[in-house]
């Protein structure tokens, strides 16, 4: 069973805060999406409403044909895997599992049977009999998933599911989680605050800010083209630098930037207006050596990063981040220009965050 | 290695202990006694005033009635505060701080207060006849303990099993009968002996509520001294005592017992 989840202009408070603004959000059958996140963006809001244990001031939530929105949460049929695992202390790993069947009226044989499959399929076929207490982070967060996924559901909900875990078993668990919900084909809502983790097993991503998603799209466009300067900071693009358009010459666009006059190919740059913004990754700017046609800059701290020398550029549109080759290290105070990299520039809009 | 002791600090030790246990000894000895008056240490050996305690019907009859005020006002308390214990940890944010203090005020009123009012208050303004008095009075009495004692276990309780529970399909009344409470299992014994023995134990509540008819143990010793200062005191003290320890015993066994300190 593959069905899609649906909020509609759902709109939540805390008291009189208003924590999730007119948020439209479509997760299709069987697909990953993640909220993206820092803490009081709204992501773990959201996931809640769609459990049950808040209710949205505005708006509706649909699973398939199914409209949640005032359904008792125990009635929901989602599977939730927490934070902090929240398994059962007093229960054994196969009741634990099979929690959730009881809850159906399942009969104890089949139950049990169907509680030990999945206990096998996570990888614990020897510890059905011990409790929580007894078990390591790893192997709690892979009972956590059984529970989840014995019952069924048609949707899947992950709160930070990996974040008490150490880095390699995060690694190991974000494979597993992925290979789970793609070989039952469940629709998922994933919630992070971590963008390796987020963009490494989603589908799309939705990154949110101050309760309203900035963009939500595929890890790679996400990751090559931010849609506005929040999104652009949040992936990484150290620079942001404003611009104005002159003119054009030939295929070149001419655009006015922190005192220089920049050439930026047409065939990488669709402007959205004739103020805009341009954002770089360090990468995307070469810093040479000056005279030349670029930003003109005055170099501050040089730092090794292996693969090239890092420069802070102290520039007039203000201070940079920028790359230079290593054959050529340049020294402190020294003038040089720095030349944006079309394939790893984008540009965007200038509106008020 | 070996550390030395101040023998200053060896003799105040020994001393504590003296006066911990020193009461203990002599009750039990001179419960022991086989002459006609209390008094230790003990002319001869004899376990007469035993029987005597047992004999005497008041004491068997009061005994009774201990029991079941402690068994009884002890539930009815937990009725009505391991809810409200839930009720102040799961909603910690939207509750004023103060409400967990209402449920103190029974220890922070000095008892002899305590009793005067509630006399004043069931017994005579409302007419409730002795029994239901003394059981409403021991039921508050020992409600700090049974909400405190609770809350202990709940205050570092993770209720997201709660809502997992949920998720699973299981409706929250029934999460609070399958998970919630299950799980501070340690905790609502631990409440549930620490109500018991302030309740058998009472003496200030129970002086103003027992009436013709009915009363407490510690009641009865207390009116039987003013009559006879035999061993026979003694001999009930001790059967408390070892009631007590018998109870405590059990809960070492089960549970162990640093789960009262912590």
């Amino acid at each position: 069973m593959t069905v899609s989840l649906t909020l509609e202009n759902i709109t939540a408070h805390y008291g009189k805060t208003m924590v999730l603004e007119d948020l439209n959000l479509h997760v299709g059958e069987g697909e990953l999406v993640s909220l993206l996140g820092s803490s009081g963006c709204g992501k773990t809001t959201t996931l809640r409403l769609v459990a049950g244990f808040l209710e949205p001031t505005a708006g509706h939530i649909r699973l398939g044909d199914r409209d949640l929105t005032r359904l008792p949460s125990h009635a929901r049929d989602i599977g939730l895997v927490f934070q902090t695992y929240a398994l059962f202390p007093h229960l054994s790993v196969k009741d634990n599992v099979a929690f959730g069947l009881k809850q159906r009226g399942i009969a104890t044989a089949e139950r049990n049977k169907r509680a030990m499959d999945m206990v096998e399929r996570v990888g614990l076929s020897g510890f059905a009999d011990r409790y929580p207490a007894n078990l390591s982070g790893g192997q709690r967060q892979r009972v956590a998933l059984a529970r989840a996924l014995v019952i069924d559901p048609p949707l899947l909900m992950f709160d930070e599911p990996l974040s008490n875990l150490d880095a390699k078993l995060r690694v190991e668990m974000r494979v597993e989680i992925r290979r789970l919900q793609q070989a039952n084909g469940t629709t998922a809502l994933y919630v992070t605050h971590d963008q390796e983790e987020a963009f490494s097993i989603s589908d799309r991503v939705a990154i949110m800010n101050k309760g309203r998603i900035m963009q939500l799209d595929t890890p790679e466009v996400l990751y090559s083209r931010p849609a506005n300067a929040f999104v652009a900071d949040f992936v990484g693009f150290e620079n942001v630098i404003e611009a104005v358009a002159t003119g054009e010459d030939g295929d070149m666009i001419l655009a006015e930037a922190g005192g220089a006059l920049l050439k930026l190919p047409k065939s990488h740059f669709e402007l959205p207006g004739k103020e805009f913004l341009l954002a770089a990754r360090a990468d995307g700017l070469t810093v040479t050596a000056a005279p030349g046609e670029g930003l003109p800059a005055t170099l501050g701290l040089r730092t090794y990063l292996g693969r090239a020398y890092q420069y802070v550029c102290e520039t007039q549109a203000g201070t940079l981040t920028a790359n230079g080759p290593l054959g050529a290290p340049l020294e402190t105070g020294a003038n040089a220009v720095l030349i944006p990299q079309p394939e790893q520039c984008c540009v965007l809009p200038r509106e008020a965050l | 290695m070996k550390r030395k002791l101040h023998p200053a600090l060896i003799a105040f030790a020994v001393l504590v202990f003296i006066f911990l246990t020193g009461p203990l000894v002599i009750i039990i000895g001179s419960s022991l006694s086989s002459s006609e008056f209390l008094e230790f240490p003990p002319q001869g050996l004899s376990l007469r005033w035993y029987e005597n305690a047992f004999d005497i019907s008041a004491f068997r009859r009061t005994m009774g009635t201990s029991f079941f005020l402690a068994v009884a006002g002890t539930a009815l308390s937990m009725l009505v505060g391991v809810p409200a214990a839930y009720a102040m940890a799961r909603y910690r944010v939207q509750l004023p701080g103060w409400l967990g203090n209402v449920f103190v005020l029974p220890v922070l009123i000095p008892e002899i207060v305590l009793g005067f009012s509630i006399m004043k208050t069931i017994t005579t303004g409302y007419e409730v006849p002795v029994l239901p008095s003394l059981l409403i009075g021991h039921a508050l009495l020992v409600l700090p303990y049974c909400v405190r004692v609770t809350g202990a276990s709940l205050n570092s309780f993770d209720f997201s099993i709660e809502e997992a529970a949920v998720s699973l399909g299981c409706p929250r009344w029934k999460a609070f009968f399958i998970v919630i409470l299950p799980n501070i299992r340690a905790g609502l014994i631990a409440a549930f002996i620490l109500a018991f023995i302030t309740s058998l134990n009472d003496v200030s509540i129970s002086l103003f509520l027992t009436g013709p008819g009915v009363s407490t143990l510690p009641i009865q010793l207390l009116a039987h001294m003013e009559q006879f200062f035999d061993p026979t005191i003694a001999s009930v003290s001790v059967v408390l005592m070892f009631i007590t320890v018998g109870v405590m015993a059990v809960v070492e066994r089960t549970l162990g017992l640093t789960f009262l300190t912590k």
